[in-house]
């Protein structure tokens, strides 16, 4: 049995206009030690569902399992044996007070755990260490910088060596530099003490780069499930880009007869093919091209990127924080072109 | 008991970061002692019979000086939760095994420790001035003061939780808290109103409760006045302890 085993997971919220549906029947399943993500554009139930599992808000329907724990029978017990973090940025900040001083924020979590006082030391000094707030443990949280003040937040969430992490968004609002630091802190905290990490979060890269597996949600819905690669792989190929001198139609022709092209658009002398496995299909595509006398002005191939798994699934583009549907039907091309430009920065 | 030890270690928490900045205890106390120093001394100018059974204008004032005290100090305590609530502290010890009734127990402590501090400050000022009174009306007083205060902050706390906004939390606490001061006679003595005030001040709890103060101060215990305060002093705390207690155990706060 998986540390978090949750079924029909539903939250409505009632208002005196109308009835909201915020998350509509969730099953999820996450094992001991593995690091799990769950992507979603605002509003799609992402937050909700963490609070539910997380004791913050009761389901109005389904039951779940949390670290060993009933969520609705045993809240008590699912809270002694998870540690939260929450979101640093909107209404509500991190949780740490800025007028504490690092250790004491440290010594009053192990307290509210009720950790004896010489326990709660040694593990506030421990985790000082492990999350590099050496020299720090007397300074007010307000003199601390966002990478360290969020820093401080997890090491709040690890006090009681919980078996079962939530994250919400841990890397939002940080500065590049300290967000790769925070993604090494993250994966240690895996490998070293084997913790269980549910993670939120709006960066692709980081899902891709932190998470086993990613659990996509949308409108309340999982929409899919599965390790970053297996869902580039099943949702959408590799994104073939290539310029013609010559007339991009009889290419395209050409091109579109071929059995690994799943989709193609011709447009301006370039050539956009949706190809399965690009790699091995590239060298017969060019061959096809070569025998009918057509040359080639440059060639892109680039990869699927998890924005565009998620541009397949909900239409819109994780990016994009405009109202659902609002811009759907004008934006899997833009978003499209967008990733296809970064992944060929990238490589 | 877990309950009791939570409260502590919340009460510890609230009380280090009230010593760190310790203005607002300060500026709390400024106003009464204003009051004492330069509007009490116009009251030993009026008949004695007009200030009731006291008699005596700082043994009349001083009570209602102190409710004053317990009043403010205690509705205003709702802004640090709406503060708190916004740093995501009480997200934070929501979500761990702590009491959650202890987190509303262990600020309502704070704040009547606060007072009590207060208080003393304000009764040995009243003494300066002239103030002669029972040392058990004295301690009957500051049963009466930390009821209100148990009261009021509990109140606060859970109005500042629900509506989480200091916008919204300013304008009600203010068009509640000013007429039921004046209604309560703290300044001058009820008595000497027309009748229709003096039957709308019977609305404000706060009514019965410094005048049984009073009584305390001119020597009286035993009589309806004193039953009176101590059944609405008694009334409202629990009252309000148990709103407050609901917010806090609520789902979704």
């Amino acid at each position: 049995m998986g540390i978090i085993e949750a079924r029909g997971l539903a939250r409505t919220f009632k208002s005196r206009k109308r009835t909201v549906e915020a998350v509509r029947g969730v099953d999820l399943t996450v094992s001991d030690g593995e690091v799990v993500g769950f992507l979603g554009p605002n509003g799609a139930g992402k937050t909700t569902t963490l609070r539910m599992l997380t004791t913050l808000l009761r389901p109005t329907a389904g039951t779940a399992t949390v670290a060993g724990a009933d969520l609705l029978r045993d809240p008590v017990g699912v809270r002694r044996r998870i540690g939260y973090v929450p979101q640093a940025i909107g209404e509500t900040m991190g949780g740490t007070d800025r007028s504490c001083l690092v250790i004491e924020e440290l010594l009053d979590q192990a307290a509210l755990y009720h950790i004896r006082a010489g326990e709660a030391a040694k593990r506030a000094e421990a985790l000082i260490g492990q999350m590099e707030l050496t020299g720090l443990e007397d300074r007010l949280v307000k003199t601390l910088s966002g990478g360290q003040r969020r820093r401080l937040e997890i090491a709040l969430g690890l006090v009681h060596e919980p078996p079962l992490v939530f994250l919400d968004e841990p890397t939002t609002g940080l500065d590049p530099q300290s967000r790769s630091n925070l993604w090494e802190h993250i994966r240690r905290l895996r490998s070293q003490a084997g913790t269980t990490i549910f993670l939120t979060t709006h960066y692709l890269e980081e899902a891709d780069i932190l998470c086993d597996r990613v659990f996509i949600i949308d409108h309340g819905v999982i929409v899919a499930v599965g390790t970053p690669d297996e869902l580039k792989r099943r949702i959408s190929g590799d994104v073939l880009t290539l310029r013609v001198t010559g007339d991009e139609g009889t290419a395209g022709k050409l091109l579109a007869a071929e059995a690994v092209v799943r989709e193609i658009t011709a447009a301006d002398g370039t050539l956009r093919l949706t190809v399965e496995q690009g790699e091995q299909a590239l060298p017969s595509l060019l061959r096809v091209l070569d025998a009918a006398g057509i040359t080639l002005a440059s060639i892109n191939l680039s990869r699927p990127t998890l924005d565009d798994v998620f541009l397949t699934l909900t239409g819109r583009s994780l990016r994009d924080d405009s109202p659902a549907g609002a811009r759907q039907a004008a934006e899997p091309e833009a978003a499209a072109g967008a990733a296809a430009t970064t992944a060929a920065s990238e490589e | 008991m877990s309950f009791i030890r939570d409260t502590l270690m919340i009460f510890r928490r609230q009380e280090r970061l009230a010593l760190r900045n310790p203005a607002w205890v300060i500026i709390g106390l400024t106003q009464p002692i204003l009051y004492l120093a330069l509007f009490a001394p116009l009251l030993t100018r009026l008949p004695a019979t007009t200030l009731g059974t006291t008699g005596n204008a700082y043994k009349f004032f001083v009570p209602g000086l102190l409710i004053q005290l317990g009043l403010f100090g205690s509705t205003f305590v709702g802004f640090t939760i709406i503060a708190d609530w916004r740093a995501g502290v009480i997200e934070r010890f929501r979500v761990t095994p702590v009491s959650r009734v202890a987190i509303l127990a262990g600020r309502v402590l704070r704040d009547v420790v606060t007072l009590v501090v207060q208080a003393t400050v304000l009764i040995l000022v009243g003494v300066a001035f002239g103030l002669r009174a029972p040392i058990a009306a004295i301690v009957i007083g500051y049963g009466f003061i930390i009821l209100v205060a148990i009261g009021l902050a509990a109140l606060s706390y859970a109005t500042g939780l629900l509506v989480k906004s200091e916008d919204a939390f300013a304008p009600m606490v203010n068009t509640l808290v000013v007429p039921l001061l004046l209604l309560s006679g703290i300044f001058l003595p009820m008595t000497l109103g027309p009748g229709w005030l003096q039957a709308i001040a019977r609305i404000s709890p706060f009514r019965y409760v410094i005048d049984a103060m009073r009584e305390a101060y001119a020597g009286q215990y035993f009589n309806t006045i004193m039953i009176e305060g101590i059944a609405v002093a008694v009334g409202l705390a629990a009252v309000c302890l148990w709103l407050g207690s609901r917010v806090f155990l609520r789902e979704n706060a």
